[in-house]
């Protein structure tokens, strides 16, 4: 029986620069920090970052390893817009794609359905289709011959996400009221590493709560990382809520370089997640 | 009871959802989240609404104040709400950075799409919910920086723009109403241009216009936004009995 349990160092020792790496979560909830702030503390580069994004695009920006966004926005939640992430932009230091919410839901499922594109109208006559030559139309070819957006698939290298309970095997369950798309973000990369707040013996795991919830299988993860705390500050609803004092530091953090090398050293620079905890309090 | 500008709002913003029957009504901010549950609670009941979140629930939860435990009627998490969009069932209320005479909103970014001079929200869902289910707007701050000749990008998309796309997104293309802190527009000019359908009490018509970057449509005399019933200010001061509705627009 595979034993899949790692550590965030393990995981980076996985990735290389120039990846496309999707993230699991959606803005500033159930984010897999502990896994991002890995990346950030290492020396992977040029990196691709799909994701409904939140810090965990915004660290990697101020840390300097993005080179190209896919993300239909990139927000706090309690604060709307990301301050790394808006400052990354209006330097001009990131490539991007922008998508609506929707096209990149659809992106996930044609990459996790390994099919070039999945058709829809959402993008038609925006930004998003008329002034992104990435992304294209095609003609149907039924009756109706309607042009319609062709919706392009993400096709990720790795994914990363944060579930509530786990098993050593690599099964995952989440224990909020929405799952996200965490599950298409795990399908969509041939490897995916799931980090979680606790890993708990397989014949406990449905315990936890619904068999709906039960949603991400050992087919799709390739690793697990227990990592208590491992969203923080993210939402982590029902086993902590966002750490609105934290996150708050984090933001002001991009206001000038200063602040944001102090924050850096204390909070990054400091070590792994045990030291990251320490250090935070938590 | 004395009636507020907010409460004005209110109302422009309920009667965005006056006949849309069991659809979701889905308005976004503390004004339109007020204005959808008032049009539930008197003349729309059919309506259906999120908490917010990932649950559709049959009660109204207050904007201020304390929260009652929610009558949960459906689970509606993130990826259900693609399929409630692009199957047409439903009215959002999203707001605007910038919006042109045809409806072109903006909320993405300004300027240089590599280097933006201000990044804002993004795309988020504004491109598919244009074209995918009816949609209102609603605009704290009526000016000429919100609405002007023409918009850096276009995040949801106008009804010029609609028409030049297939016979399916023009017939199902559909801005309602555009609420503000002055008053409420619909695109009832000519070619679907941007025309003033109320003034809230206390506002001229000649203020509105001159709080527009562009030439809004005036057609003939221009009533002033319904005050709320009495019924319906009861419901108001219930869903907000601490008045944070009149941070966002105040008096």
């Amino acid at each position: 029986m595979a034993d899949k349990r790692m550590t965030e160092d393990d995981v980076v020792a996985e990735l290389s620069s120039g990846m496309t790496i999707g993230i699991g979560g959606w803005g500033s909830r159930r984010k897999p920090m502990s896994l991002v702030r890995a990346i950030a503390r290492s020396n992977l580069q040029d990196l691709t970052i799909a994701s409904y994004a939140g810090p965990d695009l915004g660290l990697l920006c101020a840390t300097g390893k993005v080179k190209k966004a896919i993300y239909p926005f990139c927000s706090l939640d309690s604060i709307p817009l990301e301050p790394h992430f808006r400052n990354a932009r209006q330097s001009g230091s990131v490539e991007t794609l922008e998508l609506d919410e929707g096209l990149f839901l659809l992106g996930l499922q044609a990459a996790a359905w390994r099919v070039p594109f999945i058709p829809s109208r959402v993008g038609l006559g925006s930004f998003v289709v008329d002034r992104q030559p990435e992304i294209k139309t095609v003609v149907s070819p039924y009756d109706d011959g309607e042009e319609l957006v062709a919706a392009p698939a993400l096709n990720l290298d790795v994914a990363l996400i944060h579930m509530h309970r786990g098993d050593a095997r690599g099964n995952g369950m989440y224990l909020n009221v929405d799952p996200y798309m965490d599950d298409l973000v795990a399908m969509a990369a041939p490897k995916t590493f799931m980090s979680v707040e606790q890993i708990v013996p397989t014949e406990e795991l449905a315990s936890f709560g619904p068999v709906q919830a039960m949603k991400i299988s050992r087919l799709m993860t390739h690793g697990v990382v227990e990592a208590p705390k491992g969203a923080h500050f993210t939402e982590c609803v029902p086993d902590y809520g966002r750490d609105e004092a934290f996150q708050k530091e984090y933001a002001a953090s991009a206001k000038d370089p200063e602040l944001w090398a102090a924050w850096k050293a204390k909070y990054l620079d400091c070590g792994g997640h045990d030291e990251y905890r320490k250090v935070a309090g938590l | 009871m004395s009636i507020s500008r907010a409460d004005y709002c209110v109302i422009g913003v309920a009667e965005c959802f006056r006949g849309d029957g069991e659809i979701m009504a889905n308005p976004i901010g503390t004004i339109p989240a007020i204005g959808g549950r008032v049009a539930r609670e008197s003349f729309e009941p059919d309506l259906v609404m999120t908490d917010g979140e990932a649950l559709l629930v049959a009660n109204s939860v207050p904007v201020s104040g304390a929260v009652p435990d929610k009558i949960i009627e459906a689970w509606n998490p993130y990826r259900s709400m693609f399929d409630v969009v692009w199957s047409g069932r439903r009215h959002v209320m999203m707001g605007a950075s910038q919006m042109d005479r045809f409806g072109n909103q903006n909320f993405a970014f300004i300027g240089d799409p590599k280097q933006p001079k201000v990044q804002l929200l993004g795309m988020r869902g504004a491109p598919g919910n244009t074209v995918q289910n009816v949609t209102s707007y609603w605009i704290p701050a009526h000016s000429p920086k919100v609405f002007v000749e023409q918009v850096s990008v276009v995040s949801g998309i106008g009804y010029d723009r609609a028409a030049e796309l297939g016979d399916w997104v023009r017939e199902h293309h559909e801005l309602r109403h555009v609420v503000t802190n002055l008053g409420v527009l619909d695109f009832g000019g000519p070619n679907h241009a941007l025309r003033v359908r109320s003034v809230h009490p206390g506002v001229t018509v000649d203020e509105i216009v001159s709080a527009t970057g562009f030439e809004l449509v005036v057609d003939g005399d221009v009533p002033e936004t319904r005050a709320p019933t009495d019924a319906e200010m009861e419901i108001i001061e219930r869903l907000d009995p601490k008045g944070v509705r009149k941070a966002e627009v105040p008096d």
